[in-house]
C-alpha cells in the first residue's frame, strides 16, 4: 500500500455551549466529531454519510483545517496540519478543496464566472499574465462541461447543476490532490445529480484526485466511493469498502440506512421490511452513554449502556464500531428484494 | 506559470455519456465569441429604472443640483449683495427678484440656491465621511469578530453614549464656528449607525459558502472583506445612504435653527427657513421657497431609497 | 359540525345528479394556468394542466424544479405569491376555489382540505405550544369544548406517533425534531377528518430515516381513513409506496398521467423514463452507473417552442417543434410525445 494522502487520527471536534436560565449557567460541550479516525490514499474515494447533526460538515471543515480539532490530529501527506504556521497552512489549500452542498450559494453573487474561477489562481500567483489566467479558466470551463464563452456571465445566471460545475472548476483551477465534496448534488433536481456525480468521477480517474465525498443518504454515495464510512452522533459507526455496506452492512444503523432509502417501484417499495429503528436521534448536547447509537438500536443489550464499543475489525473489509455485530445477520438478500 | 499545472485535454467529456449530446452544441459554441453577462447591479438598475417615482425624483434632484451649482451665476446678484431699494420685497419679475428679498434686501432665490450647496455639500461630505469610516470599521469588527469585534463595538457604544449636541458645542468652543466642523460633528456620529448596520451584515455573509470557499482558496482575509463582503452589503449600505444624507439635512438645519451652523452671511437651507419662520406672517415667500426645496429634496431621496431598496432586494422577484 | 359538511356534499351531489352529468370527483382541476408577473416579463408556471381526484385516492404530482407542481398546489388554496395569478376551474365538491372570497376559502382550509408544507417549522408559531395551535384549530372548525378538543389532540398525536402525547403536547415546536414537527403538521392537518389533505414535499427537508417513518405513516393514513391525498413531491420512491395515480409535469406541462403500475413498469413519455432511470436506487447491481438527463431545468422565461422537453430528450426528431397534444393512452393514461407508444 502506498503512503497514505490523509490520515485522520482519532479526530474530535467540541464546541462549548452554554445553557440554562439566568441564574444557573451550564457549561455544556457539543461533541460535533468525537473520535473519527480513518486514511485515505491517493486517488480514492471515501463516501462519509450520516443524517444531519451527525458531524459530518464539521469533519469536513476540521479536515480543510477551517475547524482547529479539540484533540487528534489530521495528517496531509505527513504533515500534521495544526503545527503549520498560518502562511504554511494558507500554502497548502492548493492542495486541499471543497465543493459545497448548496451551488448558488457558493459563488459570490457580484462576481462572473471568470472571476470565479481565477480567485485562487490571483491569491497563489499573482504574477501570472491576464491572458494566460483567462486561458486557464475557460479550459477549466470546458473540462467541467461549460461553455468557455460563458466566461463572463453571472452565477444567478445559471441553473443549479451549472453553478455546481463552476464551483468544481474553481476547486480544481489549482490542481489540488484532495477535494471534499459536501453533499454537492443534495440541493439539486434528481436528473441532474447524476450529471454532476459522473463528472466528479471523470475527473478524479483523469486527475488522480482523492475525494472525501459527504452525503446523506447512503443512494447517492455508492456510484462514487470506494469506501464508506457512516457516522452517527459524531462517531464512525462503520466502515467498510462499499462491495460489502450494501451487500452485508455488519452494524444495525448501516442496515436502517439501506433500508431506508425508497426504491422507485410500487411493488417493491411497498412490500420492503420496516427499518428496524425505534425513537428519535438524541440532542447531541446529551448523548446516550456507552453505544450513542443504543436508544435506537433493535438489538442493543445491557453492555451497550456500559461500554463504548471500539471500532473493530470484523471481517477483512470492514470495521464496525458493535459490541453485538457477530450476533446478527443484517445482510440484505437481494433475492428476497428482487 | 508553475510547470506543475497539468496541460488540459481538449477531449474532456468524449467518454461521459450523458453529456455526449451536449457535444457537437460544444464545438460549435468553442468558437463562437464571449457572451457577455448581467451583474445584480445591471439587473438592479433595470429594475430601478421602472419604477417611477425613483426616476421621477433622480430627475428632479439632478435638476435641483444643477440648479444650486449653476443657478447663482446666472442671476445679477451676489448671495450677500444688499438691494437697498427692494427690502422686504415680495417674488416679483420686474426687479429681477423671483424669490423675493429678505429683511436686508438679499436676493432670495440665490440665497436659497447657495444655500441649497451648503445643506447638500454638508449632507454628501457627512455621508461620506460616516461612509468611509462606518463601512470599515463595521466590517472589520464584524468578519474579525470575537474579542476584537468586543472592543470595536463597546467603543462604539460609548460613542453612543456621548450627548451629540454637547460635543457639537463643544467642538464649536474649542475650534470656532466653521463649516467643516459640521461635516466632522455629524460624520463623526452618523458612522456609528453605519458601523453597526455594516457589522451586522459582515456577520451574516462572512458565514456564507463562498466566503468559506475564498477561505479554502487561500485569500487573505483583507482581500476577503475588499472582494466578498464589501461587494454584497453595498446594497444596504447605498439605500442606507440615500436615507442619510437628508438626515444629515435636516440636523444641519437644526443647527443652523440653534445657532450653531453657517455663519452669516453664508447660509444654508436650514438656516433660511429659520429666517423665514420668524417672518412667517409678513413676509411668507421667506419661508415658502428655501421650505419647498429642503422638502423636495427630502422626498426625492427618501423615494430613490425606497426605489433602491426595492431594486436591490431580489427576493420579492420570482 | 360534519352535519354541515355532509349536507353540502349532499346537495353538490344533487345538483349533479340532477343536470345529468357523470359522477362529481372530490376535486376537479380543469385548465389550470398559474402565471406570474416579474420585471422579465410573464412567466406561466403552470400552462392549462386538468387532472382530479377522487375520495380516498392518492395523486402524486411530481416534477423537478420548474416543473410547476408547488405552484399548483399552492394555486388551489389561495397560497400563490402576490404577483401570481391563477386561472382556470378547480372544483372541489362542486364548488370552484379559485373563484372562492378569503373568507370562504378560510372556512375550507384546514376543515374540508388540510395542507402540510415541506418545512414544518415554517408553519408552525414558535410562540405557541402544539397544544394551543391544535386546539385552536378545533374551537375555530368545530366549536369543541376544552377538554374533548384536548382528548381529540392527544388521540391525533398518537396516531401519528408521538411518544407520550399528553406530556408532549405542552412542548413548543421547538422542542420537537424535524421528523415529530412533520408528524405534528400531519396530525394538525388530520385533525378535522378533510376530505383532501395537499402535501407539498412533505419529506424532502428530512432525513431518510424519517423520511422512511413519515411516509409510512401517510401509508397507514391513507389506508385507514378516507382522506384523499394530492401529493407533490420530486422523489419517485416516495411515490412508488404511497400513490395511486401520478401526473409527471415538466415546465407547466402534463407530460405524462397513469397508474402507479403504469407509470414505473410502462413509462411512455422519454422525460418519465429518464427521471425513472436517473434516481439512484440499492436495490439494483452497481454495474449500470448513474444516469443523468442531459442538459439543464427548464428556464421558463426561454422555453423552446414546441415540446419544452425536446432539448433534454434523447429521442427528440422534427415534429418535436411543435408542441404534442396530451394524447389518451390505451390504459386510461395520457401522455404528451409525438413518440409512438414503446414497445415492451
Amino acid at each position: 500500500m502506498s503512503k497514505p494522502l490523509l490520515k485522520v487520527q482519532d479526530v474530535r471536534v467540541h464546541f462549548p455551549v452554554e445553557t440554562g436560565g439566568w441564574f444557573q449557567r451550564e457549561k455544556k460541550v457539543l461533541k460535533a466529531v468525537d473520535g473519527i479516525s480513518f486514511e485515505l490514499q491517493p486517488g480514492e474515494t471515501l463516501g462519509v454519510v450520516g443524517e444531519s447533526g451527525c458531524g459530518k460538515s464539521t469533519l469536513a471543515r476540521a479536515i480543510l483545517g477551517l475547524i482547529k480539532p479539540t484533540r487528534g490530529r489530521v495528517v496531509w501527506m505527513g504533515e500534521d496540519m495544526a503545527s503549520l504556521d498560518p502562511e504554511s497552512l494558507r500554502q497548502k489549500r492548493k492542495e486541499l478543496q471543497i465543493v459545497f452542498q448548496d451551488p448558488l450559494a457558493a459563488l459570490n453573487p457580484r462576481l462572473n464566472v471568470g472571476e470565479i474561477i481565477a480567485e485562487p489562481l490571483k491569491t497563489f500567483y499573482p504574477s501570472m499574465q491576464r491572458v494566460q489566467i483567462r486561458e486557464r479558466v475557460k479550459g477549466m470551463l470546458k473540462m467541467v462541461g461549460l461553455l468557455p464563452n460563458q466566461i463572463n456571465r453571472y452565477p444567478h445566471e445559471f441553473s443549479g447543476g451549472q453553478c455546481q460545475r463552476i464551483g468544481i472548476a474553481r476547486a480544481l483551477i489549482l490542481n489540488p490532490k484532495l477535494i471534499v465534496c459536501d453533499e454537492p448534488v443534495s440541493a439539486l433536481d434528481v436528473s441532474i445529480q447524476a450529471q454532476i456525480i459522473n463528472l466528479l468521477k471523470d475527473l478524479q480517474r483523469k486527475l488522480q484526485l482523492s475525494l472525501v465525498f459527504i452525503a446523506h443518504d447512503l443512494s447517492v454515495v455508492r456510484h462514487i466511493s470506494d469506501r464508506i464510512m457512516v457516522m452517527y452522533l459524531g462517531r464512525a459507526m462503520e466502515i467498510a469498502c462499499k462491495g460489502t455496506i450494501y451487500r452485508r452492512p455488519l452494524h444495525p444503523y448501516t442496515s436502517a440506512l439501506v433500508k431506508a432509502v425508497p426504491i422507485p417501484d410500487p411493488v417493491k417499495e411497498r412490500r420492503k421490511r420496516e427499518t428496524g429503528l425505534t425513537g428519535h436521534v438524541p440532542s447531541p448536547l446529551h448523548p446516550p452513554s456507552g453505544c450513542v447509537f443504543r436508544t435506537r438500536c433493535p438489538y442493543a443489550v445491557e453492555r451497550c449502556e456500559a461500554d463504548v464499543p471500539p471500532l473493530r475489525a470484523l471481517s477483512d473489509d470492514g470495521l464496525v464500531a458493535c459490541h453485538e455485530a457477530e450476533n446478527f445477520d443484517l445482510s440484505i438478500a437481494r433475492s428476497e428484494e428482487e | 506559470m508553475p510547470g506543475s499545472i497539468r496541460a488540459f485535454g481538449t477531449k474532456t467529456m468524449a467518454d461521459n455519456p450523458a453529456l455526449e449530446s451536449a457535444n457537437d452544441a460544444f464545438a460549435q459554441a468553442l468558437e463562437q465569441p464571449e457572451v457577455q453577462g448581467r451583474s445584480l447591479w445591471q439587473d438592479a438598475w433595470h429594475r430601478l429604472l421602472k419604477n417611477r417615482a425613483a426616476v421621477v425624483s433622480g430627475t428632479l434632484l439632478l435638476i435641483l443640483l444643477l440648479l444650486v451649482i449653476f443657478g447663482p451665476m446666472l442671476s445679477p446678484y451676489d448671495f450677500d449683495y444688499t438691494d437697498w431699494d427692494n427690502i422686504y420685497h415680495a417674488p416679483s419679475l420686474a426687479n429681477g427678484h423671483v424669490f423675493g428679498t429678505d429683511a436686508v434686501g438679499r436676493d432670495l432665490f440665490v440665497r436659497t440656491l447657495v444655500g441649497g450647496r451648503i445643506s447638500l455639500l454638508v449632507g454628501l461630505v457627512a455621508t461620506l465621511v460616516s461612509l468611509l469610516i462606518g463601512v470599515t470599521y463595521g466590517a472589520v469588527a464584524g468578519y474579525f469578530g470575537g474579542r476584537l469585534d468586543q472592543t470595536m463595538m463597546r467603543l462604539v457604544d460609548i460613542f453612543y453614549a456621548m450627548p451629540f449636541m454637547f460635543l457639537v458645542i463643544l467642538l464649536m468652543v474649542v475650534f470656532g464656528r466653521h463649516i467643516v466642523l459640521i461635516f466632522v460633528a455629524i460624520g463623526a456620529v452618523n458612522w456609528l449607525d453605519m458601523a453597526r448596520i455594516v457589522r451586522g451584515q459582515t456577520l451574516s455573509l462572512k458565514n456564507t459558502d463562498y466566503v468559506e470557499a475564498a477561505k479554502v482558496c487561500g485569500v487573505k482575509p483583507a482581500a476577503i472583506i475588499r472582494r466578498h463582503i464589501l461587494p454584497n452589503l453595498l446594497g444596504v449600505v447605498m439605500v442606507y445612504v440615500t436615507l442619510t444624507i437628508p438626515q444629515v439635512i435636516l440636523v444641519e438645519s437644526f443647527l443652523s435653527f440653534l445657532g450653531l451652523g453657517v455663519q452669516e452671511p453664508m447660509t444654508s437651507w436650514g438656516a433660511l427657513v429659520n429666517d423665514g419662520a420668524q417672518d412667517m406672517e409678513s413676509a411668507p415667500w421667506m419661508l415658502v421657497f428655501p421650505a419647498l426645496f429642503l422638502t423636495v429634496t427630502l422626498y426625492c431621496l427618501n423615494y430613490i431609497g425606497d426605489g433602491l431598496r426595492d431594486a436591490l432586494d431580489p427576493k420579492d422577484h420570482l | 359540525m360534519r352535519w354541515t359538511r355532509r349536507t353540502i356534499y349532499e346537495a353538490g351531489a344533487g345538483y349533479q345528479a340532477s343536470t345529468g352529468t357523470i359522477e362529481m370527483s372530490l376535486l376537479e382541476v380543469r385548465n389550470l394556468t398559474v402565471s406570474f408577473d416579474t420585471p422579465e416579463g410573464e412567466v406561466h408556471a403552470v400552462n392549462g394542466i386538468d387532472f382530479s381526484l377522487e375520495p380516498g385516492e392518492t395523486l402524486a404530482v411530481v416534477g423537478e424544479s420548474g416543473s410547476g407542481k408547488s405552484q399548483t398546489a399552492l394555486s388551489l388554496l389561495g397560497l400563490l405569491a402576490e404577483n401570481g395569478r391563477a386561472v382556470g376551474e378547480a372544483r372541489y365538491r362542486g364548488r370552484d376555489l379559485l373563484s372562492m372570497t378569503a373568507t370562504e376559502l378560510n372556512e375550507i382550509r384546514g376543515e374540508q382540505i388540510a395542507m402540510i408544507f415541506q418545512d414544518p417549522m415554517t408553519s408552525l408559531n414558535p410562540y405557541m405550544s402544539i397544544e394551543q395551535q391544535m386546539l385552536e384549530v378545533l374551537y375555530r372548525h368545530r366549536r369543541m369544548k376544552k377538554a374533548e378538543a384536548r382528548e381529540r389532540a392527544v388521540e391525533m398525536l398518537r396516531q401519528v406517533q408521538i411518544p407520550d402525547p399528553e406530556q408532549r403536547i405542552r412542548q413548543y415546536p421547538h422542542e420537537y425534531s424535524g421528523g415529530m414537527q412533520q408528524r405534528v403538521m400531519i396530525a394538525m392537518g388530520l385533525l378535522c377528518e378533510p376530505d383532501l389533505l395537499i402535501a407539498d414535499e412533505p419529506t424532502t427537508a428530512l432525513d431518510v430515516t424519517v423520511q422512511h417513518q413519515i411516509s409510512r405513516l401517510m401509508r397507514h393514513l391513507r389506508t385507514n381513513s378516507n382522506t384523499a391525498i394530492l401529493l407533490i413531491t420530486h422523489d419517485l420512491g416516495v411515490v412508488a409506496g404511497l400513490c395511486d395515480k401520478v401526473l409527471v409535469m415538466y415546465a407547466g406541462q402534463v407530460m405524462e398521467f397513469g397508474s402507479v403500475e403504469d407509470i414505473f413498469y410502462r413509462p411512455q413519455h422519454p422525460y418519465t423514463r429518464g427521471l425513472l432511470r436517473s434516481v439512484p436506487r440499492l436495490d439494483r447491481g452497481d454495474e449500470s452507473g448513474m444516469h443523468a438527463i442531459p442538459g439543464n431545468p427548464p428556464n421558463l422565461l426561454e422555453l423552446p417552442a414546441g415540446c419544452p422537453f425536446r432539448d433534454r430528450c434523447e429521442s427528440a426528431f422534427e415534429s418535436c417543434v411543435q408542441m404534442p397534444p396530451l394524447e389518451q393512452l390505451p390504459g386510461g393514461g395520457l401522455k404528451r410525445c409525438h413518440l409512438e407508444a414503446a414497445d415492451e
